[in-house]
């Protein structure tokens, strides 16, 4: 493994002003995200996904325990701005995170809080723009974007600041399925050409299945943590969360439950092909 | 629904006056509103409407539009001249209506009124046709600047002044997805304007807690980009300085000493 990009120690957090004897919303993280790393997060609705995320983030900071982002403590003040240049983060709402009145603005809106000289933030503007395909949107408001587009422009805006881990919060929640489709190549593309860390919250199986890791929380605890093709296609878990896995894992479950001996670890459209081939041949 | 909407009536173009940097725009107006207020006879007013005419003509604004400017502006107006007519006393008996008289110098102070008025009308109309309202903050902005140290959040307003220019459109497509949303499950927005007042008050409640809930969201967004009141910024575009904006300020300042000295 490479070395450790994200590292929390023990997290606990309870949200603020909540009953003191409400369940923390995260409890016992122990966990290391490595560099270059792509994690599919999952878990079911309040199981602290995304305020997980937000400690990734210094949005929010543990209550106790530690979070490290390269070496850096979200616990001292003096990191949150690096921290921060460092890991964007992109949330689900494209319409409430895009902050300029043009699309060229709004991608400039981080490297101008980081104070970086005019003519250098049109450069890397431009290039963000311009390695997203979205180069012809520049002066465009953001209202007459449709949803994908604006999921591209806050990416851009987050890749105009060069950072090394991308935080992304059910990003394609409120996509049509082009716009999904848009943002997931992206993130891929982002990952592996370009060796950015992606830690993703998602609901959809499908999402999950393209990361190299997915993490499964439940209750603020982390439940299991493993490749795709090990922690999505052990069904019994999955179920008693609530959660699905692809409809390929779903169906693969299903004739296995019915006594086929197909193999476990199919989780793609293309792997249950192969495999209902495979045993077409042997009858 | 995917219209564009603008604040104010901003005129898209690319004329000597929309060129002007807004900083030097601001400065431009207030000077022009010295030299109308110092102004004191009809070959001055003359003289600086024929300024005004040759401007707005020269950035291409259409006289239906400075036109269209003066029409709130008229009850304020024909308020000004019964008051200046009828209350200002001085020279020959013009009118006698009863116990009311107009005289000589009231309707000379009305006319003086009058026009400084529809000039002051003018001039500000000239500007936000001509500067974006983005400029207009950034230009406010400078200004403002040294009044930090008096605690007053110049970077701060012109922020909230651009992000509310930019959620107008946002807001609005709300309000629209509401308004169907109501009718579509029987409200009726028709009848006369307080019955029609009171049935958009089921409207206003959603809008307003969603743009909490937006606002909410945005400062988050915000800050995981890393936005920190206080922390110094900069600003991708700036807006140059050029030999044209210190000529203009310096025909403007003439123009001031000019009308000072020579009393018109």
């Amino acid at each position: 493994m490479s070395e450790v990009l994200l590292e929390t120690r023990n997290l606990s957090f309870t949200y603020p002003g909540e009953d003191e004897k409400s369940p923390p919303a995260l409890e016992g993280i122990d966990l290391q995200i490595a560099d270059g790393e792509y994690v599919a997060l999952i878990g079911p609705n309040g199981s602290g996904k995304t305020t997980l995320l937000k400690q990734f983030n210094a949005l929010l900071r543990p209550t106790s325990g530690e979070l490290y982002f390269d070496g850096r403590s979200t616990a001292d003040e003096n990191n949150i701005a690096f921290i921060r240049a460092h890991c964007g983060m992109i949330f689900q709402n494209p319409d409430n995170q895009i902050v300029g009145a043009t699309v060229e603005e709004d991608v400039a809106f981080a490297l101008e809080n980081l104070a970086v000289p005019p003519p250098e933030i049109r450069r890397r503007v431009a290039e963000a723009l311009e390695l997203l395909g979205i180069s012809q949107l520049a002066a465009t408001p953001p209202h007459l974007l449709s949803g994908g587009e604006k999921q591209k422009v806050a990416m851009a805006g987050i890749l105009a600041a060069a950072p090394r881990c991308l935080l992304l919060d059910e990003p394609t929640a409120m996509l049509d399925p082009a716009g999904q489709a848009a943002v997931i190549d992206t993130l891929q593309m982002l990952n592996r050409e370009r060796g950015i860390t992606v830690v993703h919250v998602t609901h959809f199986p499908e999402e999950a299945a393209l990361a190299r890791r997915v993490i499964v929380l439940d209750r603020g605890r982390l439940v299991q943590d493993g490749p795709p093709a090990e922690i999505l296609t052990d069904l019994g878990p999955l179920r008693a969360l609530g959660l699905r896995t692809t409809a390929a894992g779903e169906l693969a479950g299903l004739l296995r439950e019915d006594g086929f001996p197909l193999c476990r670890g199919i989780l793609h459209n293309r792997e249950l092909v192969e495999q209902l081939c495979l045993f077409a041949q042997k009858i | 629904m995917k219209r564009s909407i603008t604040l104010g009536r901003y005129l898209p173009g690319n004329t000597f006056l929309h060129r002007i940097n807004p900083r030097f725009k601001l400065l431009l107006l207030l000077i022009s509103l010295a030299i109308l207020f110092i102004l004191k006879t009809y070959a001055g007013f003359g003289l600086l409407f024929f300024f005004l005419f040759l401007s707005a003509a020269s950035a291409r604004v259409p006289l239906r539009y400075l036109a269209g400017a003066l029409r709130p502006v008229v009850y304020i107006v024909l308020f000004t001249v019964i008051i200046y007519f009828f209350f200002t006393k001085g020279g020959l008996v013009l009118l006698r209506l009863g116990p009311l008289t107009v005289e000589q110098a009231g309707v000379a102070a009305g006319i003086l009124v009058i026009m400084r008025l529809v000039g002051l009308v003018f001039m500000s109309m000239l500007l936000t046709l001509t500067t974006t309202p983005l400029a207009l903050a950034h230009g406010l902005e400078y200004f403002l600047k040294p009044l930090g140290k008096l605690g007053i959040p110049a970077a701060e307003i012109a922020m909230i002044m651009t992000i509310a220019m930019r959620f107008i459109p946002t807001v609005s497509e709300e309000s629209q997805r509401l308004l169907r949303a109501q009718m579509a499950r029987g409200a009726d927005f028709e009848g006369g304007f307080f019955s029609r007042a009171r049935k958009f008050a089921p409207l206003i409640v959603p809008l307003f807690i969603g743009a909490f809930r937006r606002a909410d969201a945005l400062a988050l967004a915000m800050e995981a980009r890393g936005y920190r009141i206080g922390a110094a910024r900069t600003r991708m575009c700036e807006e140059p300085v050029t030999a044209a904006d210190w000529g203009a300020l310096l025909f403007a300042l003439a123009a001031l000493v000019a009308v000072i000295l020579s009393g018109i």
